[in-house]
């Protein structure tokens, strides 16, 4: 467990979108999609999850309501909006402009500068 | 309705919050039954994987939280959360918090009630309209604002500055409305007076300038609303009623607005009389007559767009004009603008320069409360330093715990406001009823409005943030793990911190005002028993105007004659003058005074301007001024024998050189009569007792009569049984004239009034200040002896002398009491300058002042330190060292 990295701030949005994005689900569902997508490979409180999951609620990019989970117990399910589609598909390209970039810098050697 | 609406919506949203906190509290539930039915999927029993799945859970009120600040907690939540919290903890410190609240109910008390004066007397506008472009016109070399009544009428004519100029003059009369004959206090005014106020009757009509015809031609009075209120009892009916005004007929033809009392603060007239019938209401007629000053203010509206200045450059235009053209009347004309309501810059000058430096003092007042009370604050807040650590270490944001503090003042500062407010108000509206000089319609009319209510919530409110941010820095800087570990700390800082300079500034207001008041009462005991040129014990006055009961020409001198003669014979009368009107008695007469040989009688070549006193034989003796040399007024000094007159001092000095070459020397009056000085008296006191030694004139009544009556009466007997006596010696001469009795002491009011109200305000706000200190210096001295027994146990455990335990306990605080108290001192006796021109012969360079400051002082600081000196004193090393 120990080798699980820490989340940088403001990717936790970008993780949950991706999770819900898979189909519509609940809280806890959301926490074991984002653990299966990544391979475990990140650290992620239960309970900071919520937080989270209202703010994207708030910002209008999650829809939640209630149902009966897989277990026959009741939860809220949420899933992604038009707008959060589209927040998304922009973070996800972001992302990974960032994520090349950082990584294109780190790899430089020496004698190619 | 809005408010309704408003409501409502804080309902809706307050149950929303209800339904999202259900909402979240059954989401997270889910969470955990479903992490729960995993892990008993795995092998865990049901018990045992519900707690496993709440502890992997983490904090769930810390979430909860979280989630809360996301969906934006509102504002009110808090703040509601934020004061059930602080009012539960200021309930667990009542001693603390009745303190705190009584100080700052005292503070913003004081403050609210100054400025209620303040706004009454001063800021509140007069109640006319545009009352912003009404200005009376003063004289420009002297201030005050007496006219002519044709001056009046070129000024009125001349002008192009006002949309019109109206006069007054302040009369008393007799009134007789059917029963018993009583006297008022009216305007007389000008018949355009109400159109140029611009001022509409609430009952009947006005009087206007269409109903002037020439002498007498408009006899109708307009009652003031209150004088209708309590002496018509509100009758309608009253409009068209004939009543007698000094005997003549007049018709009531209308009622003034409530809330407007003529345009002279803080006198409030009985009603309204046209000048035009100024010979049936004063008994003569001046009008035609350039010399007499007969109108009292001359006011008007500047029209619009025209400056005070544009109108002062004009109306000197027509000073100028005046001048040219009746020299004979006219020194140096020149005018300036003032505001007529506290008469213009005569008593409007020194009247907002004292109310300032109160407000100025009180606003000290608050201040030194504030930083009590902070250094309060910031005393609790380190020994509440362990509650805060552990908030802080649960979780709670440093913003939070600040905005709860801060709450925790603002409880405080309101709670202390509102009480102060309901004290204030109580004061002001029992202030505002009262008559401080019962023989003048004086009113203060300081009855509180919303600029008071909004002063007094500003100020809590500022307060509360101002000793409320005290203690922020202290937690700012907290640190829970070591404050937890530590315990209270046994840190005594060495430097100079905020709360030492609170109270050294604390200490230095109380100083300044425990200097000025002693200055104020050094002052009143002092005029009090100054010389006034007379003796005012055992001594009554009996007041009134022959007029009020129609005398007129030779009349009035034989019933003078007559009255002085009746009241002489009242067993227990020593003896018994007349004088036109007592000095110091509110007002008085003027005479310009020429050297014998000066044949060009033009103002500009008077040598001086004299009080002048119209008196009897016998009165300096009733009176007690004494006689310097030559001889008193005969009965024989009447008409038919050469014009005389008694002089003081001062003016035998000033135009004769000395008291010995005045006597039988000749001055002349500005009419040209020629008059022999037969006697000198003593110097006195005439306008106020302030004022430097003034030339007076005497002049036997007998020569120059006049109707405005006022007896003397020097008798031992008790006053209230002379007051009858005299009562009914005068109704056997004339039942139908309206007399006031009272003794001579009690008229001094009006001269002493302005000393008395500075001296008790500052005696007051003194005291206040004293306290303050008082308590601030408790509460430091205690603070630090607490703070610091264990290091005093061990000092005493190792052999120190009690001594050497106070030095170490109080000596910091003492050195603060005596750097503020010097500072006090000195900044005091600066401050007392102002109150010169205000209190006679306020003065900070009299040992009793200083030696009382420092008296004073010291005793404050004893008090103040007794009690943890006595604490430091009875440290017991042994429960000490064993406690801990």
């Amino acid at each position: 467990m120990n080798d699980q990295a820490q989340l940088l701030p403001g990717t936790l949005d970008l993780l949950i979108l991706r999770a819900v994005s898979l189909g519509p689900m609940h809280g806890y569902g959301v926490l074991l999609r984002i653990g299966q997508i990544s391979a475990n490979a990140l650290l992620i409180e239960q309970g900071a999850l919520y937080p989270g999951l209202f703010r994207l609620v708030r910002q209008g990019l999650l829809k939640a309501s209630w149902g009966t989970s897989e277990n026959n117990r009741r939860a809220k399910f949420y899933e992604l909006t038009a707008a959060g589609r589209k927040r998304l598909r922009e973070e996800t390209d972001n992302w990974n402009r960032l994520a090349s970039a950082i990584a294109a810098a780190l790899s430089v050697q020496p004698e190619e500068v | 309705m809005r408010l309704l609406a408003y409501f409502r919506s804080l309902a809706a949203r307050l149950f929303h919050r209800f339904q999202i906190e259900a909402d979240m509290e059954e989401e997270l539930r889910s969470h955990i039954q479903h992490r729960a039915d995993d892990l008993e999927r795995s092998g865990l029993a049901r018990a045992q994987a519900e707690r496993r799945a709440r502890i992997e859970f983490g904090g769930q009120e810390r979430f909860k939280e979280e989630v809360r600040e996301e969906f934006g907690a509102h504002f009110i939540d808090v703040l509601i959360q934020d004061v059930r919290f602080s009012l539960r903890v200021l309930r667990k410190s009542p001693g603390f918090t009745s303190i705190a609240v009584a100080t700052l109910a005292l503070a913003i008390g004081a403050n609210a009630v100054v400025f209620g004066v303040l706004n009454g007397l001063i800021l509140r506008p007069l109640n006319v309209p545009n009352a912003e472009s009404l200005y009376g016109i003063e004289h420009g070399n002297e201030h005050n604002m007496w006219e002519s009544y044709p001056d009046y009428v070129d000024l009125r004519d001349r002008n192009r500055s006002f949309d019109g100029l109206a006069a007054f003059n302040i009369d008393q009369v007799g009134l007789d409305s059917g029963d018993n004959p009583s006297r008022a206090w009216i305007d007389t005014v000008t018949g355009n007076y109400f159109d140029v106020l611009g001022i509409q009757p609430y009952l009947g009509r006005f009087f206007h300038t269409e109903d002037e015809h020439g002498p007498n031609s408009a006899p109708y009075i307009v009652l003031g609303h209150d004088y209708w209120h309590t002496h018509f009892q509100d009758d309608r009916g009253v409009v068209g009623r004939t009543v007698r005004v000094n005997k003549h007929p007049f018709t009531i033809i209308g009622v003034a607005p409530p809330g407007f009392h003529g345009t002279l603060l803080p006198a409030v007239p009985d009603f309204f009389v046209p000048i035009v019938n100024q010979q049936q209401v004063e008994g003569q007629n001046t009008l035609n007559v350039r010399r007499t000053h007969s109108l009292f203010m001359t006011i008007g509206h500047l029209k619009a767009g025209v400056t005070p200045a544009q109108a002062q450059a004009d109306l000197n235009s027509i000073g100028a004009y005046l001048e040219k053209t009746y020299p004979l009347d006219h020194g140096s004309t020149t005018f300036v603008l003032a505001r007529p309501s506290l008469y213009g810059n005569l008593l409007g000058g020194p009247m907002r320069a004292f109310m300032a430096g109160l407000m100025l003092l009180a606003g000290l007042i608050l201040l030194a409360a504030c930083a009590n009370l902070g250094s309060l604050f910031a005393a609790r807040a380190s020994d509440r330093s362990r509650e805060v650590a552990l908030r802080l270490a649960l979780g709670a944001s440093r913003n939070r715990i600040l905005r709860q503090l801060l709450t925790e003042a603002l409880l405080i500062s309101l709670a202390g406001g509102a009480l102060g407010l309901w004290g204030s108000v109580a004061l002001l509206q029992g202030l505002s009823v009262w008559h401080p000089i019962p023989k003048y319609p004086m009113g203060v009319p300081v009855s509180p409005d919303a600029n008071v209510y909004l002063i007094a919530l500003v100020l809590a409110l500022v307060s509360g943030l101002l000793f409320g941010i005290v203690p922020v820095r202290q937690v700012l800087r907290a640190n829970p793990y070591q404050i937890v570990k530590a315990g209270p700390s046994g840190a005594v800082g060495r430097r100079i911190t905020l709360r030492d300079l609170l109270l050294v500034v604390q200490i230095t207001i109380c100083g300044v005002l425990v200097t000025s008041s002693m200055v104020a009462v050094r002052g009143l005991m002092r005029s009090m028993h100054s010389n006034f040129g007379f003796d005012p014990q055992n001594a009554m006055l009996i007041t009134t105007d022959l007029n009020m009961s129609g005398y007129t020409g030779d009349q009035v001198p034989t019933t003078q004659k007559g009255m002085i003669d009746v009241v002489g014979m009242i067993p227990g009368v020593k003896s018994v003058g007349y004088i036109g009107r007592a000095p110091l008695g509110g007002g008085g007469f003027a005479s310009i005074i020429f050297t014998d040989q000066m044949t060009d009688l033009r103002p500009s070549n008077a040598v001086a301007t004299a009080e002048r006193f119209h008196i009897s034989p016998e009165f300096l003796h009733a009176a007690g001024t004494i006689l310097l040399a030559g001889r008193d007024f005969s009965w024989h000094d009447d008409k038919e024998s050469p014009r005389v007159a008694l002089v003081n001092r001062e003016f035998a000095g000033k135009i004769f050189g000395s008291t010995m070459n005045a006597v039988g020397g000749h001055f002349k009056l500005r009419d040209g009569t020629r008059i022999q000085v037969v006697g000198v008296v003593e110097d006195g006191k005439y306008q106020s007792l302030t004022e430097d030694p003034q030339p007076a004139l005497f002049v036997p009544v007998l020569q120059m009569p006049m109707s405005e009556t006022c007896l003397v009466v020097r008798s031992t007997r008790d006053p209230q049984q002379l007051a009858t006596a005299i009562q009914s010696a005068i109704r056997g001469l004339d039942p139908g004239l309206p007399i006031f009795i009272e003794p001579w002491n009690q008229q001094l009011n009006l001269a002493l009034f302005p000393s008395r109200v500075a001296t008790v305000s500052l005696g007051v706000l003194g005291m206040m200040g004293a306290m303050l200190s008082i308590t601030g210096i408790f509460g430091m001295a205690a603070y630090s002896v607490s703070r610091r027994l264990k290091e005093l146990g061990i000092r005493v455990a190792i052999g120190a002398q009690p001594k050497e335990i106070l030095q170490a306990a109080l000596g910091r605080a003492i050195k603060l009491l005596a750097i503020g108290s010097g500072a006090g001192l000195i900044l005091g006796m600066l401050a007392t300058r102002v109150l010169a021109s205000i209190v006679y012969q306020a003065t900070p360079r009299d040992p009793l002042v200083l030696g009382g400051v420092v008296v004073a002082m010291l005793l404050l600081g004893l008090l103040a330190t007794w009690i943890p000196a006595q604490r430091a004193l009875a440290v017991d090393p042994l429960t000490l060292l064993r406690e801990e």
